[in-house]
């Protein structure tokens, strides 16, 4: 056997940057999950749309692509306020299979609907973070800068910065606006909210329009690792950022980042870097499914309320 | 001024009906609350108190008529309720654990457009000197009468004109129940707030009230001034344990 301690921090790298996104997406099902219970099973197609937008928006229609990713989280929301409004708000919030079952039919027909307009195949998305703008001086070539003799790209240093700002943006949205102080009572206890006159399913609106926002920034984010974008780009995702969630706590949005965060390195890590010298290259990604399985199985077997959370995950 | 911040109005009750799916929970309650009064509903466990409440702010399926002074609410929605004016503490307090005590409290002004919350909050601050030590802590932390300090503090919050207090002496302390009424009684004569209480423990609450009803399986079997409820043998052997 052969371990590779020179390329490790490149490994480690690569899994902080993809498990950044992993916990952008865990965080939009958090977003959701805190307030109704619920697990939104259409999160990452949803944000597979968002990222369709940033596609024609900025590809085919040449809008600057930081103005079509703002349009995008924006419309993204805005999908989001309508699905509560129409889909879900007319049922009992008491009974989740429904609801649940919408959200599946959502994942289904989204993807459907994408793959007939855009066909299957991966479509070039410019990356955010492709070169080091000109004004920042050169620390190693202009896409990386050399840290412990490996590359640390200007990609995984972009990620980082635009999911801490938005984290920060959200914190203070949640923390010291109206409608955030209503939206975490409403996640708290749904009923003294109403007592206190917050109109509930309008609440939960907010809560589906941030949390649709976040996930089209995570798959902005992450297309370019894929290649691109394309109507299947976030099913493995979606699978990663569950395991983030349930590692992190359902019920913790500071715990969905740090879980996301941690299945990225378990995956870089322990998977591609360490897996690979024990079973060898072909196993590859099934061994990073299997992980994950693996994780939301011990997760729910052994600390049903993840590293962070309080709520026991009784049902889905 | 503590005096002029609320509103004087009376609550009418008639032929109150409510049940869960097919099981009639209310019969026909028809009861009244006086404005600037403090009314009290005695009943068992399972009588139907909690049940009452919940209907008044139109949170279960009722028929009947619900008046808030003037204004007929009985199909009225819950949170228009709460913006016309009563304020429900709900059994087992209903605080947000998640939520700092100042967060609570924040949240309990949610319908008001005026600028005088903080005034407010430093206002039962006073009243409850506890909540201002424990503003910063999240309200799961509080204990048993520190939540309903909160609780309570949180309904006031939005100025209500009627106040519901679901059982407020459900498990805490017999000394920490005797205060807390002690508060009630102070804040009904400071500032005229109407209040309905439904409790099991009859002593304190017939103490601070001025009118009282008794409820029997959905039904008002008994009613009349605290004075004579207080003295009424029946009421007496049921719930004043003598
Ligand atoms: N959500 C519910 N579903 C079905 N029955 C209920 C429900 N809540 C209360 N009940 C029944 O209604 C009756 C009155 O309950 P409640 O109003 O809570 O009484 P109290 O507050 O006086 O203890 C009880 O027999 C109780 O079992
Ligand atoms: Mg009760």
């Amino acid at each position: 056997m052969n371990w590779n301690f020179d390329v490790l921090p490149d490994f480690i790298f690569n899994g902080l940057s993809l498990g950044a996104i992993y916990g952008a997406v865990a965080l939009s099902l958090v977003l959701i999950f805190k307030a109704t219970t619920l697990i939104n099973f259409a999160t990452g197609e949803l944000a597979m749309l968002g990222a369709f937008l940033v596609y024609v928006l900025h590809m085919e229609q040449g809008i600057w692509l930081w103005l079509s990713m703002a349009i995008a989280m924006g419309l993204s929301a805005g999908l989001g306020v309508l699905i509560e409004r129409t889909l879900t708000r007319p049922f009992d919030p008491e009974d989740h299979l429904p609801v649940v079952l919408i959200t599946l039919g959502l994942f289904l027909i989204i993807n459907a609907v994408a793959g007939d307009i855009w066909n299957y195949q991966v479509r070039i998305l410019t990356n955010p973070f492709g070169k080091f703008p000109d004004w920042v001086p050169s620390l190693g070539g202009d896409r990386y800068v050399e840290v412990l003799g490996s590359r640390l790209k200007y990609q995984s240093i972009g990620i980082w910065l635009t999911l801490a700002l938005a984290l920060f943006a959200l914190s203070l949205i949640l923390n010291k606006t109206k409608a955030g102080l209503a939206f975490r009572a409403v996640s708290s206890n749904v009923e003294s909210a109403r007592l206190v006159g917050v109109h509930t399913g309008r609440t939960l609106g907010f809560g589906w329009a941030i949390a649709s926002a976040f996930g089209t920034l995570g798959a902005v984010l992450v297309a370019p690792q894929l290649g691109g974008v394309n109507p299947n780009m976030m099913a493995t995702i979606l699978i990663y950022a569950l395991a983030g969630a349930a590692l992190g706590g359902l019920d913790s949005q500071g715990g969905a980042v740090l879980g996301g965060i941690l299945v990225g390195l378990i995956q870089a890590v322990l998977v591609t870097w360490g897996g690979v010298v024990v079973f060898g290259q072909l196993y590859m990604s099934i061994l990073q499914l299997a992980a994950a399985f693996l994780i939301i199985l011990i997760v729910l077997l052994f600390r049903p309320a993840g590293l962070f959370g309080t709520r026991r995950v009784e049902r889905v | 001024m503590v005096d002029d911040v609320f509103d004087e109005v009376g609550l009418k009750v008639e032929d109150l009906h409510a049940s869960y799916g097919a099981v009639e929970v209310l019969r026909g309650l028809n009861f009244e609350v006086a404005a600037k009064g403090v009314s009290v509903i005695l009943g068992a466990n399972g009588a139907g108190k909690t049940t009452t409440l919940r209907a008044i702010c139109n949170m279960c399926s009722t028929s009947g008529k619900v008046t808030l002074g003037e204004e007929d609410i009985t199909r009225t929605g819950t949170a228009e309720i709460v913006r016309r004016g009563v304020a429900h503490v709900p059994q087992g307090r209903g605080t947000f654990p998640e939520l700092s005590t100042m967060d609570n409290l924040m949240i309990g002004a949610y319908t008001r457009k005026d600028g005088e919350v903080r005034d407010d909050v430093e206002r039962w601050f006073e009243i409850f000197p506890r909540l201002a030590e424990r503003q910063d802590q999240l309200a799961g932390s509080l204990s048993g009468g520190e939540q309903q300090m909160l609780a309570v503090a949180r309904a006031l919050m939005c100025r209500p004109r009627l106040l519901l207090l679901d059982e407020p002496s459900l498990g805490l302390a017999p000394l920490i129940i005797e205060d807390l009424f002690e508060r009630f009684g102070t804040l009904n004569k400071e500032t005229g707030l109407t209040m309905l209480i439904v409790e099991q423990n009859a002593n304190l609450a017939l103490e601070m009230a001025d009118y009282g009803y008794v409820i029997e399986s959905g039904e008002i079997t008994l009613s009349g001034s605290a004075d004579q409820l207080r003295n009424d043998p029946a009421v007496q052997e049921a719930y004043l344990g003598a």
